[in-house]
């Protein structure tokens, strides 16, 4: 399934009743050099709109909101040691972690590529 | 007024480039009736030597520890600091800079702050430590939220050997923050053990926190608390009051502890009547991020150099403002490089020689007080401090002594104001200051305000 | 000219390893009678392995640190007008006076008997506070402004929970500094922040709107953190009291009040000073500080313990909570008394200069930075129109269209011999630079640096921005890769062999 987009800037990607999240290309760019990144638990409920994981530049902590409802099932390890892959592949290898969904229909409220980049353009 | 650079000439001519008619324009802002005409009732400018004069005849109404035999601890320790400490936290580089915001300009204060956290580091036994915190009290305060962040969990269990004011302010801190504290009472004369706490430990426990020497000066090994830490998910914080007893014994990272805190004033640091210290922190590389207060790591510059900055800023309130690890700030910057030049002089065999020189004078002042009628040593383990069970109520000892020119150690009631079933009890401290001399006059003025 | 030299020494600037990196097993810089090797009553605990720690002899480390210390800038060194901070003149007869014996060599837990001039001291230093503030209760314990606030608002707290009260959203201003709404959290409050109005003050109408009866009451910095005077600030204390809620004052730049405006008359219930800033105590790279806490008779009974107080001619500490006098301490906020010995130098400063001479220094303080604001103003873009107190601020639109940002600005007033001022700070204005000279500078310093500052925003505006980008040139280091510093984390030394 194609990927969709919120508006805090994180993209979904939902596959086998599965949805990987991660941080926008757009919101790496504005974040600057990624040096940390911190991941929910597995097993962690998340609820839309919640904290669900925070990533660090070195000037700036931003907080990244659970785009859907659901519970972490994977966190992206891999960003432990190197947090310079959510700049260098912010939308494939840089993801932040898989859920599983309470409500799919919820990915119906997010954006696709195109409604996106139309809002990003409208900032 | 000679810290005031500008002339009256100055003033006028300032004014007319602000245009401006007077410096009370400037305060334009004030609401009516809000802005002074005339001095506040105080006393007017004084000189050098008049300041110096008043400041002398308050310093004249105290008896120093320095001028009379002293075995004071509790949490403060008289240790002789070389000369050379004090010069150097005195060079004006050091002593008015400021927090190293410009590291190009502050690699003097950075690169002994890395000094500072390795030597930290070393002597507690563990990874990686802070660049301070205000004092040993709040670092214990400070470690406990640490934990509670770190296994988002909201119950700690204090130790009973726990100094009762480094409670105090651990209480202080948790108390508007839902934060369970647990604990038992201690005593000099009840050995507390891992099973002593046992039970405490649940599901919901943060952390466990102990002090090592105790309170009471007694040494124990806490392996396997930590182990029944750890078996629970809880973290075991040690608690330290004399940085100087790590020369002499295993450090608490030996045992498996997760955060080690408490005082480094001991270390390059005058007694100053209790502040200000220095708070030593140190923690294991998985819970770095978790830590509060600054950090300085090492890095390189625009040319490859290998320098130094603060990192890991984005914990700090600056940036997370109320999602931040802790609201402090500052560190205790020039405590801190005390104690980085004094560690420096002592190097391996003077940090493990003096604190050796420590054990045996407080071993020797055990002796001697033991053989006091009246007075029983009733530890069977200390480094450097110890607790005397006296045949009358301390705090009426110590002002009798004090009589004789002798500051004979901290009764145990000043420290807990509440238990009647310790007001006997003396606690000791001798370290390398103290002479053969001091000793006996200590045992002989005992003997005879017992007698 | 530039050449590299065969040591990477340039002059007097010197290459310095870490001692780890100095050190010789069997060196060291003490000397100590040798132990007797009795039998240790260690509880079996004997260190038995090496701590780690390098051998140097005393000649090495007193090198070692000078050499350190040539590579920072201090207020000794040049004109350090770091905005917020109050960079002024750290007097040497209050170091002088600190180390005296009576007073450095004080253990805290001596006999009262014995330390009746140490208790006068602190008694001394609060009178001079409460004089100077106006108000009847002050906390000596606080051992920096961020602990300070905590005490100010747990003592809120407290006297909120007295009341019987669940009051637990505290309005701070959008410009405030980070310590307090951190501050705020950890005493369990939740944090409401207030807009600020064209003019850089609070917006009346919309601090108004937002009070109601779960309020605990206001964090307001006054002067504030855009080094101006909140005019409305009686209004805000009367709202906030009719509204049953407190007001807590960041004394952080109370140096531009001090003899001029009483914090009392604003209606204030708590405001922590900074004895580091105000009082001329060394910042020594970062602490220690000092942060004694002011309150009003509403709060007073809730200040933490210990305290000191005065019957007849004797001076008692109170240690307990139990001990109260009627009063509710809500705790203990450090392991002893305080900052003694930055009570101690702060004295020594306010004794100096008496109540003419702290009336004409923040007078001082505020007439150079407004003259610092003259010079500037019209190449630089000030934020806010109007006379400042003691710092002056201005946001980046000067440098607009040079590909120069604040940060780069900075790095090249390194090079020209001085401390930049604060950037990036407050957030309400972009690319903020706040600049404040304090009173202990001459017109001479401030008209080189204003000086300096025009001819670099000529260059700026002349397109040379890549001069910018790679400055600092002079410094013992050049820009410093933090990136790969919080990366990946060295955060001590560590043997080759680990």
């Amino acid at each position: 399934m194609a990927k969709k987009f919120s508006q805090e800037h994180e993209w979904v990607e939902y596959e086998d009743g599965v949805a990987t999240v991660g941080i926008t290309d757009y919101a790496q760019q504005s974040l600057g050099d990624i040096v940390y990144v911190e991941l929910p638990e597995v097993g962690k409920k998340l609820t839309k709109d919640g904290d669900a994981a925070v990533v660090e530049s070195v000037k700036a902590a931003s907080d990244v909101y659970a785009p859907l409802d659901g519970v972490v099932v994977e966190a992206n390890e891999e960003l432990d040691d190197n947090p310079a892959l959510v700049n260098e592949a912010p939308e494939s290898d840089g993801w932040f972690f898989r859920m599983e969904l309470s409500d799919e229909s919820q990915l119906d409220e997010l954006m696709d590529e195109a409604a996106y980049k139309d809002f990003v353009e409208g900032l | 007024m000679r810290y005031l650079p500008l002339t009256k000439a100055d003033r006028v001519s300032m004014l007319e480039t602000i245009g401006a008619k007077s410096v009370d324009e400037l305060y334009s802002d004030v609401p009516e009736g809000a802005l002074l005409s005339e001095p506040v009732d105080l006393p007017h400018h004084l000189g050098e030597l008049q300041v110096e004069r008043d400041m002398a005849k308050l310093a004249a109404k105290n008896m120093g520890t320095a001028s009379v035999p002293s075995f004071l601890g509790a949490g403060a320790y008289r240790h002789h600091v070389p000369a050379t400490v004090d010069y150097i936290i005195q060079r004006g580089e050091f002593l008015t800079a400021y927090t190293p915001y410009q590291p190009e300009i502050a690699q003097g204060t950075l690169q002994y702050l890395f000094e500072f956290q390795t030597q930290v580091a070393s002597i507690t036994g563990m990874d990686v430590a802070n660049a301070s915190m205000w004092d040993g009290a709040t670092s214990c305060a400070e470690a406990v939220l640490m934990a509670c962040r770190a296994t988002r969990r909201k119950k700690a269990v204090l130790s009973g050997g726990l100094h009762p004011h480094y409670r105090e302010v651990t209480e202080t801190y948790c108390q508007y923050s839902d934060t369970e504290v647990a604990g038992r009472d201690g005593h000099p004369e009840k050995q507390a053990t891992a099973d002593e706490l046992d039970d405490l430990i649940d599901d919901q426990t943060a952390c466990v926190v102990v002090q090592y020497p105790d309170v009471f000066g007694r040494i124990q090994d806490h392996t396997k608390l930590a182990d029944a830490c750890h078996a629970k998910g809880a973290l075991l914080i040690v608690v330290f009051t004399e940085a100087m007893a790590f020369g002499a014994i295993k450090s608490p990272g030996s045992f498996g502890a997760d955060i080690v805190c408490g005082e480094g004033q001991s270390i390059g640091n005058n007694l100053n009547y209790g502040g200000p210290y220095v708070g030593l922190f140190a923690t294991t590389s998985k819970l770095v991020r978790q830590m509060p207060g600054r950090l300085c790591g090492e890095t390189v510059d625009q040319d490859g150099k290998r320098g130094f900055v603060l990192t890991l800023s984005t914990r700090e309130q600056h940036i997370r403002r109320e999602k931040a690890t802790s609201n402090i700030c500052t560190n205790s910057g020039l405590c801190s490089l005390a104690f980085t030049v004094h560690m420096s002089l002592l190097g391996e065999d003077g940090y493990r020689g003096v604190a050796m020189l420590n054990h045996e004078t407080a071993c020797k002042t055990a002796d001697a007080i033991d053989a006091v009628p009246g007075a029983e040593v009733v530890n069977d383990s200390f480094f450097n401090e110890f607790t005397v069970k006296l045949a009358k109520p301390a705090a009426e000892v110590v002002e009798a002594l004090v009589g004789k020119g002798i500051l004979g150690g901290v009764p145990l009631s000043r420290l807990y104001p509440n238990r009647d079933d310790l007001g006997n009890y003396l606690l000791v401290a001798a370290t390398e200051t103290n002479t053969d001399e001091d000793i006996a006059d200590f045992a002989s003025a005992l003997k005879e305000v017992l007698a | 000219m530039s050449f590299t030299t065969h040591t990477g020494n340039r002059g007097l600037v010197l290459e310095e390893k870490l001692i780890f990196e100095q050190g010789e097993p069997g060196r060291t810089g003490v000397d100590l009678p040798k132990p007797a090797g009795i039998k240790s009553r260690l509880g079996g605990l004997d260190r038995d392995s090496d701590v780690g720690l390098p051998g140097l002899s005393e000649p090495q480390v007193v090198r070692h640190f000078t050499r350190l210390s040539q590579k920072n800038f201090g207020i000794d060194s040049g004109f350090f007008p770091l905005g917020s901070c109050t960079m002024k003149h750290n007097p040497r007869l209050n170091e002088k006076v600190a180390r005296m014996p009576g007073l450095a060599d004080l253990h805290p837990m001596q006999p009262e008997s014995t330390v009746q001039g140490a208790l006068e001291l602190i008694d001394s230093c609060a009178h001079w506070l409460l004089v100077l503030t106006g108000m009847p209760a002050v906390s000596m314990s606080p051992a920096a402004g961020a602990q300070g606030e905590l005490c100010g608002m747990m003592a809120i707290r407290a006297a909120l929970d007295a009341r019987g009260e669940n009051r637990r959203r505290v309005l701070v201003p959008e410009s405030a500094h980070g310590t307090n709404p951190a501050t705020a959290a950890a005493c369990g409050f939740t944090v409401d922040s207030i807009p600020a109005t064209e003019d850089g003050r609070v917006d009346l109408a919309a601090f108004e709107a937002k009070l109601g009866d779960d309020v605990a009451g206001i964090m307001l910095t006054n002067p504030n953190t855009c080094g101006l005077f909140e005019r409305d600030v009686r209004k805000i204390a009367d709202l906030v009291h009719a509204a049953g809620g407190y007001f807590y004052c960041d004394g952080a730049n109370f140096n531009a009040i001090v003899g001029r405006v009483r914090p009392a008359d604003l209606g204030i219930d708590a405001m922590h000073i900074n004895l580091h800033k105000t009082f001329s105590t060394p910042h020594g790279g970062g602490g220690p500080g000092s942060g004694p806490v002011v309150f009003s008779d509403a709060l007073a009974p809730f200040a933490p313990i210990p305290y000191v107080v005065r019957k007849g001619e004797k001076f008692h500490l109170v240690e307990t909570a139990e001990e109260q006098d009627g009063k509710k301490p809500f705790g203990r906020l450090k392991g002893f008394h305080g900052q003694m010995g930055m009570f101690i130098r702060a004295l020594s400063y306010m004794k100096s200069h008496g109540a003419d001479g702290l009336r004409q220094a923040s007078g001082d303080a505020v007439l150079n930075a407004n003259y610092l604001l003259a010079r500037l103003k019209d190449k630089l873009s000030v934020a806010f129109p109007g006379y400042c107190m003691h710092e002056a601020l201005f946001d980046d639109d000067f440098l607009k269209d040079t590909g120069v940002s604040t940060l780069d600005l900075a790095k090249a007033i390194i090079d020209e011999g001085f401390h930049p001022m604060t950037m990036y700070f407050p957030l309400v204005v972009h690319g903020a630079l706040l600049i404040e000279p304090t009173e202990t500078e001459t017109k001479e310093s401030i008209d080189q640096f204003c000086d300096a500052v025009l001819a670099l925003v000529a260059k700026a505006e002349s397109g040379d921005a890549e001069f910018f980008k790679n400055a600092p040139y002079l410094t013992p280091r050049r820009r410093l890769d933090e990136t790969a510093a919080a990366r990946k984390p060295v955060l001590r030394w560590m043997p080759e062999s680990a």
